[in-house]
């Protein structure tokens, strides 16, 4: 998938024969300077412009204020105080997206392995069986979870037949489970990546040593697969912070996310500087929490490539 | 994933580790939360009744409704558009950029690099905003042919992939006899280097696809009311009112992903 944890890789020797001209790769540079820095660029620079007294856009001033506004509110006496409202919507966000990480690494560490442990007729097929979701779009899945969770839905109706109330659509519940529904793959792909290419004579060699069930666990498997954790962490936690389907569809706009309020100022609110402050923070948050995986993967001489 | 002597010499020993407490019972859990929510909406694409979640008797005529929408048609072939193009625009750039890379300087090769991971990693909320900011600056209008460049742009990573992988772990020995033997770059890359990778670019423009398919985000931002794809077109059905009409053309999507992957998979193992 996106993300794979590596031995460091030598560089690749110059000049091989057959290797193409380096030149070969301006075109695509040119474009994705043109298609993606570009707007990550335009993004930086609305930040620290005002916003036009009427319709869309900016207007060419610079200022601070976009940042002010994100944690300052000024009253209309001229005093000013702590604004909480968008701490809140990236608290939530932060939160959300630990829970969704936590969660689905729980689940998938044990799926990981009863999958890299079955014949490998079976095990491909359940391969197959998880990363078919992959394949499927997002909005449907999120749709389904929706569907699933709905007051009438089958949970509710079954426990309807005890009495017992079942409303969590459009509250943070239903929010958080439709991250972990649709990120889940996500988590089990890498992590039986390394189980896969586990040498279970060492966890065999453990037992015949002596060592308890959970010592294995502990000190032989977990550590082997580390790097596909670090890899499913990341791979979770970085798309369920900057996720906007999940709370818009099964939080019903009460239960916002960062994606959804830079959306929404770029839309109803009609504030594209405010919204590009808040679209700053996130990168910022994003990049600081690759930097961290990094640090946390290279401590053990490995690399994890986002790429 | 090679599933090479390891997994034949493990069997049978590993009582303990195959019947794990719990590992079973997970595993099984899983696949049902996996499942469920999809088998759900295909199930109720084939109820009669109008309120998606009581169920009346069995109909097709949801499906009927799909096939008679003419927007339905109209994103449907948006959608098919735009895919077509972002994925052989982004398949061709990722050729590129995969065999130009190589040989890279490191500065280059640094820039490039944050270039083609960015969109894996920054929100795509943040880069379908600031596409809609330049498009807006550099007067693009809102439509299709924005739409095909946003979607290559963020095409190229996903594309570029199984590409790298497969680049990496070429032997070489068929590209220093082609040298010795007197070929020069042109026809190594066209002989040699190009047909090697042919499975590779045929999974990265797979993945580049169904990509640019699903992409809902910068497509609500950049289509503009007249490019309209399908999943803008459904997450505005599933916004305004919820009938069965949804979990068919769902379930006709479903068909089509399960049909390509398998299509795709059939392909792969005939080349091998």
């Amino acid at each position: 998938m996106t993300a794979v944890t590596t031995p460091p890789k030598k560089q690749a020797q110059r000049g091989r024969p057959g290797q193409s001209s380096p030149k070969l790769a301006y075109l695509p540079i040119i474009f994705l300077a043109f298609a993606i820095g570009i707007p990550l660029l335009i993004i930086v620079v609305y930040s620290f412009l005002e916003k036009p007294s009427q319709g869309t856009g900016v207007k060419w001033v610079f200022t601070l204020e976009n940042y002010k506004a994100l944690f300052i509110q000024e009253k209309l006496d001229g005093t000013t105080a702590l604004d909480t409202r968008y701490i809140k919507v990236l608290w939530t966000s932060f939160y959300y997206s630990v829970v969704t990480t936590v969660v689905t690494l729980v689940l998938s560490v044990p799926v990981a392995m009863w999958i890299a442990t079955r014949d490998a007729k079976k095990r491909n097929l359940l391969v197959a069986l998880v990363t078919l979701p992959f394949w499927i779009s997002i909005l449907i899945r999120t749709y389904g979870m929706r569907q699933i969770v709905a007051d009438e839905g089958p949970i509710g109706k079954f426990l309807g037949i005890f009495n017992i109330e079942w409303s969590i659509l459009y509250a943070p519940p239903a929010t958080i489970l439709g991250l972990i529904y649709v990120f889940l793959p996500f988590m089990i792909l890498p992590i039986y990546a390394s189980a896969e290419r586990f040498d279970f004579r060492l966890a065999e060699a453990a037992y015949d040593l002596g060592a308890k069930r959970m010592t294995v666990v502990r000190r032989i498997i977990l550590p082997s697969i580390r790097p596909g954790v670090i890899s499913g962490i990341a791979l979770v936690f970085i798309p369920a912070l900057g996720s906007f389907l999940q709370s818009d569809m099964l939080g019903g706009g009460k239960t916002n996310m960062v994606a959804n309020v830079i959306a929404n100022n770029f839309g109803q609110a009609r504030n594209w500087p405010f919204g590009s402050a808040l679209a700053v923070l996130l990168i910022v948050l994003t990049l600081l929490f690759v930097l961290i995986m990094q640090g946390a993967a290279q401590r053990r001489g490995e690399k994890v490539e986002l790429v | 994933m090679s599933h090479t002597n390891t997994a034949s010499r493990k069997r049978g020993k590993l009582v303990n580790l195959r019947n794990f407490p719990g590992f079973n019972p997970a595993a099984w859990f899983v696949l049902f939360f996996l499942y469920s929510p999809l088998v759900y909406v295909v199930i109720y694409s084939f109820n009669s009744s109008r309120i998606g979640a009581v169920w009346e008797s069995f109909s097709v005529k949801w499906y009927g409704k799909v096939f008679e929408n003419t927007d339905i048609q109209r994103a449907l072939k948006n959608s098919l558009q735009v895919g077509f193009v972002a994925t052989v625009l982004s398949t061709l750039l990722a050729v590129m950029a995969a065999l130009g890379l190589l040989r890279m300087q490191r500065a280059g090769k640094a820039v490039a690099m944050a270039l083609i991971g960015a969109p894996l990693i920054i929100a795509e909320i943040v880069l379908a905003v600031g596409t809609l900011g330049l498009f807006i600056a550099v007067g693009v209008p809102l439509g299709k042919i924005g739409l095909m460049v946003a979607h290559t742009a963020f095409c190229i990573p996903f594309a570029l992939l199984p590409i790298r992988a497969r680049l990496s772990q070429l032997d070489m020995a068929p590209f220093e006899a082609a040298s010795d033997l007197g070929a020069n770059e042109r026809q190594i890359l066209r002989r040699i280097t190009l047909p090697l990778l042919a499975p590779a670019i045929f999974a990265g423009a797979l993945l580049a696809f169904a990509i640019s398919i699903d992409d809902f985000i910068t497509s609500f931002f950049v289509a503009g009311p007249g490019a309209t794809t399908l999943p803008v077109y459904i997450f505005g059905m599933i916004r305004s009112t919820v009938t069965p009409e949804v979990n068919a053309i769902s379930t006709l999507l479903l068909l089509f992903s399960g049909s390509v992957l398998i299509g795709s998979y059939l392909i792969q193992r005939k080349r091998r």
